[in-house]
This record gives structure tokens, C-alpha cells and sequence, in this order.
């Protein structure tokens, strides 16, 4: 809820006096420093805002910020951001959580949010390990990661995080990633303007367990041939020259291709409003990792009933009807007698 | 004919079928009326954890006892004075709890071949002598239901199914019951399909007239109202009574009330209840697992409103994590536990009281939680309203444990006037409570009351008093993250005092010791209480003295219970579990309280316990102990 009669804030009104607890040269830093700047260009008031997270190295974000917050426990902030957020549908609420607090042992909380639609925002930070109990793999490391609970290697399939949260019927869906601060801005400005829950990926680097995870494509370097940007309504292409595009091909699949191929006409124009998600679906299974050219920007964002509104909806019918609660009636409903 | 009236002061009755027939419509139906009637009632629903057994099958047997009586009864009684069985299954399952003499109504419709063996007969106990002992009433119940709703056009399957309303209809002619109330009942029930309205109403009516006509049944009973205090009365079971007290508690604070839950058997009813009354402000969310119930909660009581979560026992193991969570944020949380038959899966639809240790010791870490009881079905309503009082005022979860027969089982119950209901104040922090040294004021959320020890309640949209929150150790104060050695040592004896403080609110222990000078004490809590009081009064009856206390509150315990604890030679403490209150005022008190326990999934019997007690008052008193009057005529 916006107070338009309230002052602009700054950074300074967002930031919290505890002292930033990350590894130097944590990708968590920048991602902190994106979310600090922008809260002031959405509107918002720091009282209205609530920062809930589960365990883990990003879950640490919401002591930083100065605004309500909860560190609760592990996977469980999707439960108790739901809580909040239909108890309060004033309040904006965000939802910090990691490849393992909310893929692993949070997995089911976070695609019942998502499925329910509840308006909160969640950003999933993804380094592709455990960092904070020191570096075993995460349910996002690819197969064959040598880690410290897999000297010989892991033989877990890992989750591709997208593809899960569009399976869980997810109304917004992006990916980011934690070097560009303008498009991490850009996306959580838009999940943000999203009614209902929106999700977003993002590519964050842990240069202690699993240091350069996603060099291949997020790197200045590498970007331009490796990041693919999404823009609706927009043929899909990159490189540094826009010199390769996407494709749907027959069987409904995405397909990288070179432009001078196929010609621009031929190119997949990007539709994040498409009301069923196979579009969506197709461009998050592109990439089989971030090692190869990948999506990033929203896949989807569409509009569907956001819960915590029905929820009110129901509470104010049932007054309206009944008007508001008589408890004396309540208590002698059904039969009684008199002594 | 002019039939014999006979007054009796108490009659139990046991309906008893196949979980398909109705039992416990049917139970509930005789309850509805007896409680119209105005007697004092107690009654025990005893169904299958399967939704449909096998047909006919000893498993499949439901049944519903009921109590009731001139005179204040407190436990639906230990055995029967009257079975109505609907099939062999259901006469094998519960004719061994019948005292010899009992009246048994047979419907003798299924008494042949392959139905006999299903249940275990060789031989058709109808025929071969082994009901002699008993008053056995044959009567073809199914088949005389098909005869008279034959003008309805009914399947012969769906015309059967009226049985258990014939049956009722004679149950209620033999001891004298309204039926206005049923009659309507049933045009509600079935107003959408007219002829199986018509066809249990039909069969309703005809039962009734079989038995004023029939020349098998010669008798029937009156029993007279019992008297009771004044005022306005409703028959009422715990799981109910446990969600009015929880709307009410919403109406008394203030708060909106927000129930985050996960169906388990027998807690699910008070979800479902509480799904309906929208119109309080009261929020249901059906969670997607245990720990999301108790997490949206809360996430709802950080925001401003009553968070409560609902579960039994194998919910409460999923919640324990959350629980400490709520400890440590000193969240306000009411967390109900409708214990039921453990461990693991245990016996879904039985009841037991064996989670006591896992509520107070139920977490890693030091973890307390205060633990609140009712005492019967009622009692579930004030229950439910100490539970928010305390989680309210001292920032705490609370736990309270229910019961399997508590919840299911009913009793009339006097709607009190909403003057008599406490009032509960949030107390929202509203601004600033510490002053920095610049001769700024800022807002610390874990400065407490001095008084209860409970820390501020801030809540979102509060501008000047944001704060974080969570699961790692607090600093004293500032609620900053702390690893400092000697503030978490602080903090958690501070956490273990604040829950002791709550003592200092609640009123002396209620003992009811008449003679004032008894030697035994038989201290309970929960759903025992009933059977605790009829085994006491049978003890006096017999002329022995024996006092008698029950715990509402279990976490922390009443200020005076060691000194009355202290009082008596010996205390006995009656449970269902191996001794786990007893283990708890053991190491509290270091007194030797001496167990009287039973795990069967089912209440204890008054009589048993009164033996037990009997044996207690000899050892301290040095007597012979002899509680032999006729059963008859011992109070239950
Ligand atoms: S362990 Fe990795 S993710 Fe965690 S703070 Fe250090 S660098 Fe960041």
C-alpha cells in the first residue's frame, strides 16, 4: 500500500543498522544493494513492508533491511509469508530463499504459494550449493558435482527451478542474475508489480563452495553470446551482434539458431502473456544448465485470482449476508433449552 | 394395550452396527432428544479408522453409547444396560461388555450363513442358548422397515437403510423420548429427496408404534429430568465447544482469528466448524501439510492476528520446529492437540492422553510451552479461551490438549452469558520504548513487561517500529541477532521464567475434599476427570474419604499444587498413558505419586478406578476397604 501523502525514501530508510554478515565478494552483496536501491523508486513504505526467509546464506537478507522482518526456519517462509499475506493483504510481503531452503527441504510449501497465487514476491537466490553448511551439493548442482558429501561425484538430477515453478501453474516467472544490477532491478520492479506470487530465479554466485558457477554466461564477458533477454511482445535473439535467435520447432521445442538461417520472420516472438505456459515451459528447458546459452527476463506473467483477495472477499460476503458476527447467537444455535 | 411404566434414575445405552448403518446418527439422534428431555447426559461415539470396513466384519462394527440420567452423571458409564445390535458382527464385538441381565435387541434380519461366519459364529447365537443370560429382544428391524416404506418406491437396498430410524423410533418409545425434534431433523436432513424423507421419517414413526403395540415389549421406562443450576442449556460436543471458544476468543480480544491446519483425524471437525463462520472475521486456510498450518499461523500472528494451528498428535511431532519458533519470537500461537491412540499412526479414531510429554518436552533446546486442558466436552469452550488469554498476554505459544473422547463425545452444557467471558487485551505496541543516547527514542522489541515478562507485540504497517525477528538466539533488549555466551544463558532462563509467571495469574487448585480430612488425593487432568469423579463418589458412597483435584493447567502448574501435593499420605493419578503426569510431579515435587494407568482407547472405567482407589484408602488409612453395593445403585 502506497501512503501518497508520506515522504520519498531513500536507501537510507531501507537499510538496516546490522552489519553485513555475507563471505566477501558474495554475490549476495549486490543482490542486497539492487533490492536497498530500488525499494525506493516502487513507492513503498518500510513499515508496510515485510521480508520473511527461511535458512540459509541469503536467508540472512531480511536482518538487513529496515522493514518488518522474519528469519524463520528452514523451507518454511512460503508457509509463513502465506499466513502474513492473507492475514494482511495491505502489507507487502517478500520471501527470500535459496536453492535449498526452497527447493529441497521447502520444495512443497513453495509450489503450494505458487499454485495458490498469493501475492507475495520470492526471490529464489541459486549458487548451486550449500553454502552456509559448508558446501555440499543442492538439489540445482549438475550431476557429477564433486562435493564434500560426494567425493565421488553427485548422482542427483537436479531441479531446473523454472520449469518447476511454471509446472506449479506459477502466474510470474523470471530469471536474473546477480552481476547486471540494472536488469535484476528491472525484473524485481516487475515481479513486483505482479498480483499474486511471483517467482524469480536468481543466478547468484557463492565464491567460497561453488566460485564461478555461472562465469559461462553471466560473466561481461560472455553475456552477450550466452544470455538470451526476453522482451515481450519481441523475437527472441542474441549475440553480440543479435546474430543467433530462437525457434519453436514441430514438436513444440525451443531451438537456438543463427538468424541468417532461418531469417528474422522465423524468429519465436516472445509472449510472457500467453495464458497456457508451454511457451514459457519450452524456453525454461533451453539451457540445460548456465553453462550454455540461457533465458533470462520474465518467461510468463499472467494474470490469475490472487488468493489472499478471495480469501477477504469471502470473509466480507459472509458479512454482508449475515452481517458481522453475533457470538450469543453462535452459542445457542442448534437446540437449547431452558433451567 | 395399557403397558407398564417403570422409573429408573439411569439407563446406558449402546448402538451398535455396521459403520454403513447410522450408529452414530442414530446415537446422536437418542442424544438430541434425551438432552431436549432435560436429563444430564454423557455420551461415547466409538467408530472404525476405516471409512467403510469390510461389510458386516467385526472390523466395520460402529457404535455410540449414551448416558443418561435424573441426576448429574459425568462418564457415558462403563457397561451397557441396553445393545441394540444391528448384525452378528455387532453383537460378537460388544456383547462382552454387557454386565449379565442386560437388555439386548437383536435385529435378526442378517442372523444366518454366510453373515454369521463373517463374524466369527459357528453357530447362530440366537438359537444355540449362549444370549440366556440376557434379555434378548428378536426383532426383524430391516424387514420390517422395507414393509413400511414400501409406499415409497424404494430400492430394497435404500429402504433397509431406514433400519436404524426404526430402531430409533422403538428406543425412543421405550424410554419416553421427544421426537418432534428428530422428525424435523430428518425434513432438514433429506428436504432435497422427498421419498427418502418420507421413507425415515416412515420408519422413524413405525418404530415407535411397534413398540406401543407389540406384545414384545412390555415395559418401558421414565427418566426424570435431571435437575440442573439455572440458565440456558445446549447438548454440546468438545470439538465444537473448542471452536466456539476460539471464535469467542477472536470476539473477546479483538483479533481476527486465522486457523492454519492440515485434516487429521479427530481434530478435523474443528477445522470444518470454523470454515463457517466467516461472518466473526475468522480465517480456515487448509494447509498443504502440518508444518505450513502451523507456519501460516505464525506468519498471521506476526501480522496482528490470532494465529491457532489444529492437529493430533503425529501433526504435532511435524509442528515441533515451527513451535520453537514461535518460542523464540515469543509470538502469540495457539496450538490444539486433539490427542488420540499413539504412537506413529497409532489408533486414529481412539483416545489417549499420551502426548502430555511431548508437549512439554516435545522441541530441541530449552523450549517451554505453557499446556492447558479441558476437562469435558463443555469445558473445551473455557479451555480454548485460557489458551489465547495466555498466549495473548505473555507472547507465548500455547498448547492445548484435547482428546479423542472429549472431542467426540457430548454433553449438555450451559451457554454462558457473554458478561462471564474474559476480556483479552493485544496491547499492540503503538510507538517507541527505549531512548538512545542522542535523546533519540527508538523501539526495542524484546524489552518486557516487568510484570508478565512478554515482550512488545509490533505489528506491520506500525511506522517507526520495524524489526526483525526469528529463529537465532536474541539479544536481550535489542533483539539484535546474539552469540554472546552469558545472553543466550540469560535469555533462556528468562524464556523458562516469563512461562513460570503465567502461575502468578492463575487461581488456587479447587480441591474437593468434603471431609477435609481425607489421606488419598487423586489428582488428574484431561478427559479423566469424569471417570476420576464417578470411581470418587463410589468410594464415598461406600463411606471412605478421598479427595479429589484436576489440572486445567499442566505448564506451568498452579502455585499451590506442591503444598496441597503435600497434604495427603498418598496421591494416585489416574491417566491414559504409562504415568506421564506422574512423572512430571515427581521430579517437580519429588512426591510419590502412584499411577493408575490404561492405554485401550477408551475411557477409564469408574469402576475399576474406584477398586483402585479403594486399595489406596486401605494402605492409608490402615482399613479394610469394601465398595461392594449393588451396581445399580452405585452413582456413575
Ligand atoms: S558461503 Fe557462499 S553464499 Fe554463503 S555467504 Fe559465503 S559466498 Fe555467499
Amino acid at each position: 500500500m502506497t501512503d501518497t501523502a508520506s515522504p520519498a525514501t531513500t536507501r537510507k530508510d531501507w537499510a538496516s543498522d546490522q552489519e553485513v554478515r555475507w563471505c566477501p565478494g558474495c554475490g549476495d552483496y549486490s543482490i542486497l544493494t539492487a533490492v536497498q536501491l530500488l525499494m525506493p523508486d516502487l513507492g513503498v513504505r518500510p513499515e508496510q513492508t515485510v521480508f520473511v526467509s527461511g535458512i540459509g546464506c541469503s536467508s540472512r537478507f531480511p536482518y538487513y533491511m529496515n522493514t518488518y522482518g522474519m528469519h524463520s526456519i528452514h523451507g518454511r517462509a512460503p508457509a509463513i509469508a502465506t499466513g502474513l499475506a492473507v492475514a494482511r493483504p495491505d502489507l507487502d510481503v517478500w520471501v527470500v530463499t535459496g536453492d535449498g531452503d526452497g527447493l529441497s527441504i521447502g520444495g512443497n510449501h513453495l509450489i503450494h504459494a505458487l499454485r495458490r497465487n498469493v501475492d507475495i514476491t520470492i526471490l529464489l537466490f541459486n549458487n548451486q550449493i550449500y553454502g552456509l553448511t559448508k558446501g555440499q551439493f543442492s538439489p540445482t548442482s549438475e550431476v557429477g558435482k564433486v562435493t564434500k558429501s560426494t567425493p565421488f561425484g553427485s548422482l542427483d538430477h537436479p531441479f531446473n527451478p523454472l520449469s518447476l515453478a511454471l509446472g506449479a501453474e506459477a502466474s510470474f516467472v523470471a530469471r536474473t542474475h546477480d552481476l547486471d544490477r540494472q536488469h535484476l532491478q528491472e525484473t524485481l520492479r516487475r515481479a513486483h508489480e505482479h498480483r499474486g506470487a511471483a517467482f524469480v530465479e536468481i543466478y547468484q554466485n557463492c565464491n567460497v563452495f561453488n566460485d564461478g558457477a555461472f562465469d559461462t554466461i553471466t560473466s561481461k564477458q560472455n553475456r552477450g553470446a550466452n544470455l538470451i533477454p526476453l522482451v515481450h511482445g519481441q523475437p527472441i535473439r542474441f549475440g553480440d551482434e543479435g546474430e543467433r535467435g530462437v525457434v519453436m520447432d514441430d514438436q513444440g521445442r525451443a531451438a537456438i539458431v543463427d538468424v541468417a538461417d532461418v531469417g528474422e520472420g522465423a524468429l519465436l516472438v516472445h509472449d510472457e502473456e500467453r495464458p497456457d505456459p508451454s511457451l514459457a515451459f519450452a524456453l525454461s528447458r533451453l539451457a540445460p544448465g548456465p553453462t550454455a546459452p540461457t533465458p533470462v527476463g520474465v518467461f510468463r506473467a499472467v494474470e490469475r485470482a490472487e488468493y489472499a483477495e478471495q480469501v477477504s472477499a469471502q470473509l466480507a460476503a459472509a458479512q454482508t449476508d449475515a452481517g458481522p458476527g453475533e457470538l450469543s447467537q453462535l452459542l445457542t444455535s442448534g437446540g437449547t433449552w431452558e433451567v | 394395550m395399557t403397558k407398564q411404566v417403570k422409573q429408573l434414575d439411569r439407563v446406558i445405552i449402546r448402538f451398535a452396527g455396521d459403520s454403513g448403518d447410522g450408529m452414530q446418527l442414530t446415537g446422536d439422534r437418542f442424544t438430541q432428544e434425551s438432552a431436549a428431555f432435560g436429563n444430564d447426559l454423557s455420551t461415547l461415539p466409538n467408530f472404525p479408522a476405516e471409512i467403510r470396513a469390510p461389510q458386516g466384519t467385526l472390523p466395520g462394527v460402529s457404535s455410540f453409547q449414551v448416558h443418561f440420567a435424573d441426576h448429574d452423571i459425568l462418564t457415558p458409564g462403563d457397561a451397557p444396560d441396553v445393545l441394540v445390535a444391528m448384525n452378528p458382527a455387532a453383537l460378537r464385538a460388544n456383547l462382552g461388555d454387557l454386565p449379565k441381565g442386560a437388555t439386548v435387541i437383536v435385529d435378526t434380519h442378517d442372523f444366518s450363513g454366510r453373515n454369521l461366519s463373517k463374524a466369527g459364529y459357528t453357530t447362530s447365537p440366537l438359537d444355540d442358548g449362549s444370549l440366556d443370560e440376557y434379555a434378548l429382544h428378536q426383532v426383524d428391524l430391516t424387514g420390517m422397515t422395507v414393509a413400511a416404506v414400501k409406499e415409497f418406491g424404494l430400492s430394497r437396498k435404500d429402504a433397509a437403510r431406514a433400519k436404524n430410524m426404526f430402531a430409533l423410533g422403538l428406543l425412543s418409545w421405550m424410554y419416553g423420548r421427544p421426537t418432534e425434534a428428530t422428525v424435523d431433523f430428518l425434513t432438514r436432513r433429506f428436504a432435497k429427496v422427498s421419498e427418502i424423507r418420507d421413507a425415515n421419517i416412515t420408519a422413524f414413526q413405525s418404530g415407535w408404534n411397534f413398540g406401543e403395540t407389540t406384545e414384545a415389549f412390555a415395559v418401558s421406562y421414565e427418566i426424570k429430568p435431571a435437575p440442573m443450576s439455572p440458565g440456558t442449556y445446549r447438548n454440546i460436543t468438545g470439538n465444537l465447544a473448542l471452536s466456539y471458544g476460539l471464535v469467542a476468543g477472536g470476539v473477546q480480544s479483538g483479533l481476527p482469528v486465522f486457523l492454519g491446519s492440515y485434516p487429521i483425524t479427530p481434530a478435523s471437525d474443528i477445522l470444518h466448524e470454523l470454515s463457517k463462520h466467516k461472518a466473526f472475521g475468522v480465517t480456515t486456510f487448509q494447509a498443504e501439510d502440518e508444518i505450513a498450518g502451523v507456519g501460516a499461523a505464525i506468519g498471521a500472528s506476526f501480522a496482528g492476528t490470532l494465529g491457532v494451528t489444529t492437529t493430533s498428535g503425529p501433526g504435532l511431532a511435524l509442528k515441533s520446529e515451527a513451535i520453537g519458533l514461535a518460542v523464540m519470537t515469543e509470538l502469540p500461537l495457539v496450538v490444539i492437540d486433539v490427542q488420540r491412540g499413539g504412537p506413529s499412526t497409532g489408533l486414529p479414531t481412539k483416545t489417549e492422553q499420551a502426548d502430555l510429554l511431548q508437549a512439554m518436552f516435545g522441541r530441541n533446546g530449552e523450549s517451554p510451552v505453557p499446556i492447558v486442558a479441558p476437562q469435558s466436552p463443555g469445558d473445551c469452550f473455557d479451555a480454548a479461551l485460557e489458551a489465547i488469554r495466555i498466549a495473548v498476554t505473555y507472547r507465548t505459544p500455547v498448547l492445548l490438549l484435547s482428546d479423542g473422547m472429549l472431542a467426540n463425545g457430548s454433553e449438555p452444557w450451559r451457554v454462558p452469558e457473554l458478561s462471564e467471558l474474559p476480556s483479552i487485551d493485544p496491547a499492540f505496541a503503538t510507538g517507541p520504548n527505549h531512548a538512545v543516547d542522542d535523546g533519540d527514542d527508538d523501539f526495542w522489541p524484546y524489552l518486557r513487561n516487568e510484570e508478565t515478562l512478554a515482550r512488545p507485540w509490533a505489528i506491520p504497517g506500525t511506522a517507526g517500529l520495524e524489526h526483525r525477528i526469528g529463529g537465532l538466539e536474541k539479544g536481550d533488549g535489542h533483539g539484535n541477532i546474539s552469540y554472546d555466551p552469558a545472553n543466550h544463558d540469560f535469555m533462556v532462563r528468562t524464556r523458562a521464567a516469563k512461562v513460570q509467571r503465567i502461575a502468578e495469574s492463575l487461581p488456587p487448585l479447587e480441591v474437593d475434599d468434603p471431609t477435609g480430612d481425607a489421606k488419598v488425593l487423586v489428582l488428574g487432568w484431561g478427559s479423566t476427570y469424569g471417570p476420576i469423579g464417578a470411581g470418587v463418589r463410589r468410594v464415598r458412597k461406600a463411606g471412605y474419604r478421598v479427595a479429589q483435584t484436576h489440572l486445567r493447567h499442566l505448564n506451568p502448574f498452579p502455585k499451590d499444587l506442591g503444598e496441597v501435593l503435600a497434604r495427603y499420605d498418598k496421591v494416585l493419578v489416574p491417566e491414559m498413558n504409562l504415568g506421564q503426569l506422574s512423572l512430571l510431579l515427581r521430579a517437580e515435587y519429588l512426591v510419590d505419586a502412584v499411577g493408575y494407568n490404561h492405554v485401550r482407547g477408551l475411557p477409564l472405567k469408574a469402576a475399576e478406578l474406584a477398586e483402585a482407589i479403594g486399595e489406596l484408602v486401605a494402605q492409608a488409612e490402615g482399613v479394610d476397604v469394601d465398595l461392594t453395593p449393588a451396581p445399580q445403585e452405585a452413582l456413575s
